[in-house]
C-alpha cells in the first residue's frame, strides 16, 4: 500500500493507497529569452500536479531560471528557501550534474515570490516544506540543466558547422573533439538563447552521475560563520526604526487600553503603535523597545478564552474520542468480525503534547509602507503568502507589494505562517519609514502556531499465536489543513492528522477514523517538522511495540513479520538491528528499542539504547539509524539532516510540552521549553541504503523516528510503557 | 549617556541608556549583525562575544560594565589563530546548518581552543553546554572543536 511512494503529502484527494504516483515524468514545457543582462535565461515550465483549486493561474507554470551571462557567471535562481537543510547545495547540484558545470562559482539568488515561475511541482505553490524539495524538483531542474546544455552545445556545433552530436560539454564549456575546438559557456550564451528549445531532453542515468551523490561542500555556509550571512533579523536600511511586540497573552484576547507614559521617556525610543490585539514599541534599537514595551501599562480585553487550560482541552478530545463524529480514512477486511473472533483484544490511548519551534532565529520581519507601494524583508518557507497578507493588510495590489527573501534561521515549520508578517505590516502602516518588527523569545514561544494535541486511541486483536488479525486507530487532534490548505481539506479528513496512521504495516483488518478537534478561536495549531508522521511514528511505533511485547516476540521479528509485502521497510529495519547489535545483552537500567517508518518517500529504522539514572533520568547514548531514501543527492547532506532531526525530536520526547493555563501559554524561554544541549547528544551512527529508487525526503524523517525508538528502548530497560511526551522520569525513578 | 567601546581593535562612540545590552548596541546601533539574538536571558549562547578574550553573553551585558575591556565579535575572531582554527574546522567539517546559532558556537569555542589546546570531551560539554543549536549540529561541533585544536596546536610548536 505504501510502496506506491507518495510525493505529495499534501494534496491526497483520495486515500493514499488509491493515489497514483504524480505525473513526474510528464513533459517539462521550456521557454527561453534573452535575459536582461545579455545572455542565456532559461525557464522551465511544468504541469502542476495539485487539484484545479490550487492551478487557478493557469495550467503549466515555470519552476526555476538558470542564467549564463556572457562572462560566463553562472546564476542559479532558488525556488526553494535555505533554512539550514541544505537545499541551496542540493538543487545547484541537481543543475550542474546536468548542465555540466562545476558548482563552485556558481551564483545563487533567492527567487523573489511568484507563484508561477516558482511553484514547488510537489505541492502546487510556492512553498519549501513537508520534505518535498528534492522529490519536486529532482526531474525538472535536471531538465532545466540538460535544455541548457543542449542548447549551448547546438549554438557551438552551429558556430562551427558540426553535428551537435560530435560535441561534449563539460566543466562550463562546449568541446568538438574531433577538431580540437572549444567554447566557454558564457562566450556561447547570447547563441544558445536564440537555439530553439528542445521538446524533450534524455537525462543521465543514474550510473552517469558524477555529482549527485556525492557529499559536495555545502554552498551557503562560508558567511555562515564570519558573520556576514544575512538572515532577515539582520536587515539594515536607512532610518530603519526597530519594534518588539506584545500580543494580547490570552489567545483570541484584545487591546483595552495602554499608558505609555513611562515608556515615552526611555531614550531611543520613538513611538508606541496599538493595533488589535497588541502594541508595539518603536525604538532607535530593540534594547529602547525591550525597555520601552516593558515599561508599558497594558489592560487587556482577555475575551472568552481567559480560563482555557490544557487539561480542558484534554478533556474535551477524550470525549471525542468516544463519540465522535469521526471520519473513515481507510477501513480494510472486517474489523469487527476480526475483533469477535481473536484471542486477545490489547487497547491502549497515546497522547502527544502542544508543542512550539523555537527557531533559534526569531520571529521578525521588516515592513516598509509608502502610499502606493509595500517591501517586506524576511525569511518564509511561503513567500507569495507573505506578499498576499502584506498586500491585503495594505490594500495595495500585490504586484506592489515587493518581498526580499532571506536565510532563515531554522524554519521546522513556524516559518510556514505569516501571522508574523501581517502583524509586522499593521504595525507598519503607522510608522513613517522602514520599521523591522522583532519578538522576543518569550513573545516567540507564547503566540507560536503549535503543533497540536494528539490523543489517539488504538485497539488491536491478537490470535492464539500472538498474530496481529486487526488495527484499529482513532486519531483526535486539531485539523491544521482545514485551516491551512482549505481545498485539500475533503469531507471532514485531515490527510496529515491520519498520514502514517497504519505505519509501514499490512495488517489483514484495518480501519483507521479521524475525529476533528476545534480549538477555541485564537488558539492555532500548525506544522511542525516531521508534520504527521512525526505524530503517527511516535503513537503507531510504540503500540506495535506493546503488541510485540503481548504476543512475547521480538519487536525486531515481530515487526518483520508485519511486512511481509515490504522489501524496503524489511530492509531497513534489518540493517538498523544489525548495525546496533540488535539482540546482544545489554547492562543493567539500559535497554534497547527500535521504531521503523515510511514517510516523506522515505523508509527509515532507529534503533536507541538509553540508560535510565536512579532518579528517573533518560540518558539516550547511541542511535542507530538506517535509511533508505531512493537516490542520494547529497550523502553528507542526508546525515546531517539524520543527525539533526534526531536532535529536534529528541528535545520534544524528553522536554517538549506547551501548556496551557487561563488561557496563557506556561512556557516561556529555553529555561522551560528546554532544547537538548551538546552533553546531551548522543552518538549517532547513519547507514544509507544504496538504491536506484526515486529520491524520498530527508528533512524530517529522523524527527519522526527518534520518539518512539527511545520510548522502546525505556520499555526494554524499566517495564515503564510511556504512552505521552514528553518522557516523565517521575515515573522512571528506581524503575 | 556616552560610551567609548573597544570592539575589534576599533573605537566606538555609542549615545544610549547606561543599561543597555551591549547585544543591541553592537546589532542595531553599530550595524554588526553577526552577533545574534536568541533568547534575551543568557540561556541559548547565540549573542556570545568575547570581552577581553572570555566568551560573555552580550544580551546580559550591559554597557556601562564593559568599560575599556576589549570586545571581539564574529566579525573578527578571525583575526586569532583559535578563531581562524575554528572557523576552517567549520567549513572543513561541515558544521553549519541554518547557521543562525554559529557566530555564538564559533565564539565559545575559539575561547575554549584559546586556553587548552587538547580538550577533552568534558571540556568540550562545559565550554558548549551554554550554546543551543536547534539544528542539531552538535555531533560535528565536538569533532570539529576537536579538529580545530589538533591543527592549533601543530601550529604552534
Amino acid at each position: 500500500m505504501l510502496n506506491n511512494a507518495m510525493l505529495n503529502t499534501y494534496a491526497p484527494a483520495q486515500p493514499a493507497s488509491d493515489t497514483p504516483a504524480p505525473g513526474l515524468s510528464r513533459r517539462s514545457f521550456l521557454t527561453a529569452s534573452l535575459a536582461a543582462g545579455g545572455g542565456l535565461l532559461l525557464a522551465v515550465s511544468l504541469p502542476r500536479f495539485v487539484g484545479e483549486a490550487l492551478a487557478a493561474d493557469g495550467p503549466f507554470a515555470p519552476d526555476a531560471f538558470i542564467r549564463i551571462a556572457t562572462d560566463g557567471t553562472v546564476t542559479l535562481v532558488m525556488p526553494q528557501v535555505e533554512m539550514g537543510q541544505g537545499i541551496y547545495t542540493a538543487l545547484p547540484m541537481l543543475i550542474a550534474e546536468e548542465l555540466e558545470i562545476d558548482l563552485a562559482g556558481v551564483r545563487l539568488e533567492h527567487a523573489p515570490p511568484d507563484g508561477k515561475l516558482y511553484t514547488n511541482p510537489a505541492i502546487g505553490f510556492q512553498v519549501t516544506g513537508g520534505s518535498t524539495s528534492i522529490r519536486g524538483f529532482y526531474e525538472p531542474l535536471r531538465k532545466a540543466g540538460a535544455s541548457a546544455r543542449t542548447m549551448l552545445v547546438a549554438a557551438a556545433a552551429q558556430m562551427w558547422g558540426v553535428d551537435p552530436a560530435s560535441c561534449d560539454a563539460a566543466k562550463g564549456v562546449v568541446l568538438h573533439p574531433a577538431s580540437g575546438r572549444r567554447a566557454t559557456y558564457g562566450s556561447l550564451a547570447e547563441k544558445a538563447a536564440a537555439i530553439p528549445v528542445p521538446k524533450e531532453v534524455a537525462l543521465k542515468p543514474v550510473d552517469k552521475f558524477t555529482l549527485i551523490g556525492t557529499p559536495a561542500k555545502r554552498l551557503d555556509v562560508a558567511g555562515k560563520v564570519d558573520g556576514t550571512a544575512t538572515y532577515g533579523i539582520d536587515v539594515k536600511l536607512p532610518g530603519l526604526k526597530v519594534a518588539t511586540v506584545a500580543a494580547c497573552p490570552v489567545f483570541g484576547g484584545k487591546l483595552k487600553s495602554v499608558d505609555d507614559t513611562e515608556a515615552r521617556a526611555v531614550k531611543g525610543v520613538r513611538q508606541i503603535v496599538k493595533i488589535d490585539d497588541a502594541v508595539a514599541v518603536v525604538a532607535d534599537h530593540m534594547g529602547a523597545a525591550k525597555k520601552g514595551l516593558a515599561a508599558l501599562k497594558i489592560e487587556w480585553d482577555e475575551g472568552p478564552n481567559a480560563t482555557l487550560s490544557t487539561e480542558e482541552i484534554v478533556k474535551q478530545m477524550a470525549a471525542l474520542a468516544t463519540s465522535g463524529p469521526a471520519v473513515d480514512d481507510k477501513k480494510v477486511g472486517d474489523v469487527a468480525a476480526a475483533e469477535a473472533a481473536a484471542a486477545r483484544t490489547v487497547k491502549a490511548t497515546y497522547q502527544m503534547p502542544f508543542l512550539a519551534h523555537a527557531t533559534m532565529e526569531p520571529l521578525n520581519c521588516t515592513v516598509h509602507v509608502r502610499p502606493d507601494s509595500c517591501e517586506v524583508w524576511v525569511g518564509s518557507q511561503v513567500l507569495g503568502r507573505a506578499q498576499a497578507t502584506a498586500a491585503e493588510v495594505t490594500g495595495l495590489p500585490a504586484e506592489k507589494v515587493t518581498v526580499h527573501n532571506h536565510l532563515l534561521g531554522g524554519g521546522f515549520g513556524r516559518r510556514l505562517e505569516v501571522d508574523s508578517v501581517t502583524q509586522a505590516v499593521k504595525i507598519a502602516k503607522q510608522v513613517d519609514g522602514p520599521v523591522k518588527v522583532v519578538w522576543t523569545r518569550e513573545e516567540d514561544i507564547q503566540h507560536d502556531i503549535y503543533r497540536p494535541y494528539y490523543y489517539d486511541q488504538f485497539a488491536a486483536g491478537l490470535d492464539a499465536q500472538g498474530k496481529v488479525t486487526s488495527f484499529r486507530h482513532r486519531v483526535v487532534g486539531s485539523s491544521i489543513v482545514a485551516r491551512w490548505l482549505p481545498q485539500a481539506f475533503a469531507n471532514g479528513l485531515d490527510f496529515d492528522a491520519v498520514d502514517g496512521a497504519a505505519g509501514p504495516y499490512a495488517f489483514p483488518n484495518l480501519h483507521v477514523d479521524y475525529v476533528r478537534h476545534i480549538l477555541p478561536e485564537g488558539f492555532v495549531t500548525g506544522w511542525w517538522r516531521g508534520v504527521g508522521i512525526t505524530h503517527n511514528a511516535f503513537i503507531v511505533e510504540g503500540f506495535v511495540d506493546e503488541l510485540a511485547v503481548e504476543s512475547k516476540a521480538d519487536p525486531v521479528a515481530f515487526r518483520r513479520g508485519l511486512l511481509a509485502n515490504d522489501a524496503r521497510a524489511r530492509g531497513v529495519l534489518d540493517l538498523a538491528a544489525e548495525k546496533a547489535g540488535w539482540g546482544t545483552t545489554l547492562p543493567a537500567r539500559t535497554g534497547r528499542g527500535i521504531a521503523v517508518l515510511f514517510g516523506f518517500g522515505t523508509y527509515m529504522a532507529q534503533v536507541a539504547d538509553v540508560e535510565i539514572g536512579k532518579d528517573g533520568a533518560v540518558k539516550v547514548r547511541r542511535i542507530v539509524c538506517s535509511v533508505d531514501c531512493g537516490v542520494v543527492v547529497n550523502p553528507d547532506t542526508v546525515k546531517a539532516q539524520v543527525q539533526g532531526g534526531i536532535v529536534y525530536g529528541l528535545s520534544a520526547a524528553l522536554y517538549g510540552q506547551i501548556t496551557l493555563k487561563d488561557g496563557r501559554v506556561e512556557q516561556s524561554n529555553f529555561d522551560n521549553y528546554q532544547a537538548l544541549r551538546i552533553e546531551e547528544m548522543p552518538e549517532i551512527e547513519v547507514h544509507i541504503v544504496d538504491s536506484r529508487e526515486a529520491p524520498g525526503g530527508m528533512g524530517e524523517p529522523s524527527t519522526a523516528g527518534v520518539a518512539p525508538a527511545v520510548v522502546n528502548a525505556i520499555f526494554a530497560a524499566t517495564g515503564q510503557r510511556l504512552r505521552q511526551l514528553p518522557i516523565d522520569p517521575d515515573r522512571l525513578k528506581g524503575a | 549617556m556616552s560610551f567609548t567601546l573597544k570592539i575589534n581593535g576599533t573605537s566606538h562612540e555609542v549615545d544610549v541608556d547606561d543599561d543597555t545590552p551591549l547585544l543591541w548596541v553592537l546589532r542595531d546601533v553599530l550595524g554588526m549583525t553577526g552577533t545574534k539574538f536568541g533568547c534575551g536571558a543568557a540561556l541559548c549562547g547565540a549573542c556570545t562575544v568575547h570581552i577581553d578574550g572570555a566568551p560573555t553573553r552580550s544580551c546580559i551585558t550591559t554597557i556601562d560594565t564593559v568599560g575599556d575591556s576589549a570586545i571581539t565579535t564574529i566579525e573578527a575572531v578571525g583575526a586569532s589563530p583559535a578563531g581562524r582554527h575554528i572557523q576552517q574546522a567549520w567549513l572543513d567539517l561541515e558544521v553549519v546548518q541554518c547557521g543562525y546559532c554559529q557566530s555564538g558556537q564559533i565564539m565559545s569555542a575559539a575561547a575554549l581552543i584559546s586556553d587548552n589546546k587538547t580538550p577533552s570531551d568534558d571540556d568540550i560539554d562545559n565550554a558548549m553546554s551554554g550554546n543551543i543549536c536547534r539544528c542539531g549540529t552538535y555531533a560535528r561541533i565536538r569533532e570539529a572543536i576537536k579538529h580545530a585544536a589538533t591543527a592549533y596546536a601543530g601550529e604552534a610548536k
